[in-house]
């Protein structure tokens, strides 16, 4: 999906890293660990995490106190990224994330963000009309729960920990998590049983 | 860094804009200025982004989680639906 780099863009990053390294504010070594956890960052690691929270009430507990721990327990460094706060839904609540200034989104647990979570469009609406933005997704939701849109303006990054779907009891983890996508844990879907 | 605002108290955001007086940086949204709201929560403290954007000297601000009523923000909300929204303490006022 994405376009090769321009040879001319190519080079102009061999001499920043040139650069860097040779004023020793980075090493070869700590690029390539860099460059190692952002090609391991995809909305898998934030499915793996709600499913354990799903089964696990203790696993639950220390994500909701700091999701940078619970990503860190995973096996995946932290290090250098913002905190990772996660939002939890009950029965009376759901959230849905965007980030009105720009694109702020929790790379660690869900990789790259979507084109649309950058659009204008999306960033316009959802804080205006939050429930007809779900609903173009195909989740109604119910008038007596309230919706809480956070916007994501500033340190913090966040991830949503969705209610879990009646029917899936006895269900395994892996099975569990093949049901939280991207959009589950932007919080613009709810998670769904396949039909 | 001892934060001003407990959890649970209400606030107003400043209703100041920046953008008029020069360049700047600002995390503050728009929609919130001179609006009411609530402390959720404590974040922490950060770096002041609207001195690092500018590569200046940045003092360090608690940082909030602010909840506020979507009906009175954005004509078309529905109650009981809220914004929960990060506020640096130099932009909220005692309400």
């Amino acid at each position: 999906m994405s376009t090769p780099a321009r040879a001319e863009s190519v080079a102009h990053l061999e001499r920043l890293i040139t650069a860097l390294t040779a004023k020793g504010h980075v090493s070869e070594d700590e690029l390539a660990l860099q460059q190692a956890s952002t090609d391991k960052a995809s909305p898998e690691v934030g499915a793996r995490m709600v499913a354990r929270a799903w089964l696990n009430p203790e696993w639950r507990a220390m994500m909701l106190r700091s999701g940078t721990e619970a990503v860190e327990a995973l096996g995946i460094s932290m290090a250098g990224a913002p905190p990772l706060g996660v939002l939890e839904d009950t029965a009376k609540r759901h959230h849905l994330i965007v980030c009105t200034l720009c694109s702020c989104y929790p790379r660690a647990v869900l990789g790259y963000p979507p084109y649309w979570y950058k659009s204008f469009s999306y960033r316009s609406r959802v804080v205006r009309e939050p429930r007809a933005v779900m609903a173009e997704w195909g989740s109604e939701l119910p008038d007596d729960i309230e919706l809480r849109v956070v916007d994501s303006t500033a340190d913090y990054r966040w991830m949503v920990l969705p209610r879990r779907p009646a029917g899936t009891e006895g269900w395994s983890e892996d099975q569990l998590a093949a049901l939280v996508t991207r959009d589950v844990l932007v919080g613009v879907a709810l998670p769904k049983l396949p039909a | 860094m001892t934060p001003r605002f407990a959890a649970g108290t209400q606030v107003l955001v400043k209703n100041d804009w920046p953008e008029e007086r020069g360049p700047c940086h600002i995390r503050t949204p728009h929609y919130l200025r001179g609006r009411p709201g609530r402390v959720e929560r404590v974040l922490g403290a950060f770096r002041n982004p609207e001195d690092l954007a500018f590569a200046r000297p940045a003092e360090t601000r608690v940082l909030y989680h602010v909840e506020f009523d979507q009906p009175g923000i954005f004509p078309d909300g529905q109650t009981p639906d809220k914004l929960l929204v990060e506020i640096f303490e130099h932009w909220l006022e005692a309400a």
